[in-house]
């Protein structure tokens, strides 16, 4: 079974850790704003919410994409970008319903990610267990729907 | 049993994987009419930059892809279907017979009608061949005037200004992209581009084109002329219905389908820019033309192939355009609807911009400019339909946060599903 990225939000103190380890393993440098998970906050920063791609089943990127930029890692089942492929038209960022593929307009492609090939980077830095790296089946679109589901329901 | 699909690209394609992946006895062929690899139309303003080779454009990269599928790949054209004893005559000659029927066969650029469109000098912007065309005959420092500043026109536009060419923009409308932004949207475009040297001229008809052997003169209906070496129409495409007279196919502005993607014919379906299929907004049939509708239509068709009846709930109208480096995107019904909501942020300064509409408590459709970090949730709230209950009086306050609103309410994050105060 694939691993994946378990977001506990209750955990979560807003450290940036996750952040600055992503764009650093990714892009080389400490910049949150370079980062492919993203903390949010609420209530002035009272909660904070990290969230990044599921590697949901749907793969909505990977069938938008035109040029077959997009793969599956078939070690990790993540939804890789090979940016030698990406001609950078964006249509993943607007197919993806979880907002969770980003344009670049520094390199002109788009970013995504990749659970840095197994060993991700942000739960390693996570110091409170917020981001944990386990077995998963149930991430993605199913469980979207089902939260929506619940929200309208709660009216 | 024997599938054929008709037509090469992103829908044509995909239908015959998903196919593949649903069977792996069916017969399935694909047949293109173009001479080359099956390609993507998304990808040519890319290659006519110089960013990608011409093989950056192909939709598959490993060579064998669609014989080790074992999917025929047929270049070909289909003149006729004879839907009384389900085959298709092909222009080769040749008849196939078909169990079942996938119509892909994209759309063609038009021009207007108005005089001498048909010189050397005018040129459309749509295919490979467009392309190489382009390349050939247009050298950088050329004049070139650029009919027509919707989604293609202003995609093309990228092209051109990476080609270094002198462009002058002369769009029908009172705006640019008037059929995926606003009027203050649109305002920001033009002054993006006229910005970036760009000359764009709106509400400006082309009413006569004369080719004087060495330049054109290109008349507008303000009575003004401009003098120009080329020009590249992106006044529109048409889907290409053409081989369908008479089969008794139901074609309105594409060919008419059901929620299963079927047309009015037992056994043939259709899929991507020839189709007009359900849109999820709207709930009535429309030809969207865009790369997101033609990979689900290709899926969705080809599950209905196999014998999957799902009905599919539609399609959802959306753009994302690159204008000279200024990102926009729209999704849904970005214009509102009577008894809505909107919600509307601008800063001309930064050129930002965000709109959105909402139906009740629930998001609809939505513009922005300037945003690509997780632009992809407006399209999660819209097609969930997910109500927003007291987030939606934030987000009216605040546009902006409708990122938080979509962890709160779409990813139900439990500890923040009220806003505060």
């Amino acid at each position: 079974m694939y691993k994946s990225l378990l977001i506990d939000p209750e955990k979560c103190t807003s450290c940036l850790q996750c952040e600055l380890a992503c764009s650093f393993e990714n892009e080389g440098v400490f910049n949150p704003a370079k980062s492919r998970i993203k903390i949010f906050e609420f209530e002035h920063g009272l909660k904070s919410v990290p969230y990044t791609c599921t590697q949901c089943d749907e793969a909505w990127c990977l069938h938008a994409c035109p040029v077959e930029a997009i793969t599956i890692n078939p070690k990790t089942g993540a939804k890789e970008v090979n940016p030698s492929v990406c001609v950078g038209c964006k249509v993943c960022t607007i197919a993806c319903p979880f907002g969770t593929v980003n344009y670049s307009s520094d390199s002109g492609k788009v970013v995504k990610c990749d659970l840095c090939g197994g060993d991700p980077q942000c739960a390693e830095a996570c110091p409170t267990g917020a981001i944990v790296y386990v077995d998963s089946n149930w991430t993605g679109y199913a469980r979207m729907q089902q939260s929506a589901v619940e929200a309208h329901n709660m009216g | 049993m024997q599938h054929i699909i008709v037509g090469a690209g992103p829908a044509g394609v995909i239908a015959a994987e998903t196919l593949r992946k649903k069977n792996h006895t069916d017969s399935i062929t694909i047949i293109g009419d173009e001479s080359y690899p099956a390609y993507s139309r998304m990808a040519i303003p890319y290659f006519l930059a110089g960013e990608v080779a011409q093989d950056g454009t192909y939709l598959r990269h490993s060579e064998n892809h669609f014989d080790a599928l074992n999917i025929n790949v047929l270049a070909d054209s289909v003149t006729q279907i004879k839907v009384d004893d389900q085959s298709v005559a092909l222009k080769s000659g040749a008849n196939l017979s078909y169990d079942r029927l996938l119509l892909a066969t994209g759309a063609h650029a038009i021009r207007p009608p108005i005089s001498g469109m048909d010189s050397g000098r005018v040129h459309n912007c749509w295919t490979l061949n467009d392309a190489h065309g382009l390349l050939n005959q247009v050298k950088a420092d050329d004049r070139v005037v650029l009919l027509g500043a919707g989604f293609i026109g202003c995609i093309v536009l990228q092209a051109l200004v990476s080609m270094k060419l002198k462009i002058t923009v002369v769009e029908l409308a009172d705006r640019m992209l008037a059929r995926m932004m606003d009027e203050p949207g649109g305002r920001m475009i033009k002054s993006w581009c006229e910005g970036k040297g760009v000359e764009v001229r709106t509400a400006a008809k082309a009413v006569g084109v004369t080719d004087n052997g060495s330049e054109l003169a290109i008349d507008l209906d303000d009575g003004s002329t401009i003098v120009a070496d080329h020009l590249v129409c992106a006044a529109g495409v048409k889907p290409n219905t053409g081989y369908l007279e008479g089969s008794g196919i139901t074609i309105d502005q594409g060919i008419v389908v059901n929620s299963h993607l079927r047309t009015n014919v037992e056994n043939i379906y259709a899929a991507g820019d020839v189709a007009q299929g359900p849109d999820r907004s709207t709930g009535k049939n429309e030809v969207h033309a865009i790369q997101p509708t033609a990979s689900e239509h290709g899926r969705i068709a080809a599950s209905q192939m196999a014998g999957d009846a799902t009905p599919y709930g539609g399609s959802l109208s959306m753009n994302v355009l690159n204008t000279l480096g200024l990102i926009t995107s729209s999704f849904g019904i970005w214009d509102g609807v009577e008894d809505g909501e909107r919600a509307q942020v601008e800063d001309s300064q930064h050129n930002r911009y965000l709109r959105l509409e909402f139906e009740d408590d629930i998001l609809i459709g939505a513009l922005a400019i300037g945003l690509t970090e997780h632009v992809g949730v407006l399209r999660g709230l819209i097609q969930t339909r997910v109500k927003l209950g007291n987030w939606k009086d934030q987000l009216l306050k605040d546009p902006s946060r409708v990122m938080n609103a979509y962890l709160a309410k779409v990813q139900g994050v439990r500890s923040v599903n009220q806003p505060a105060g």
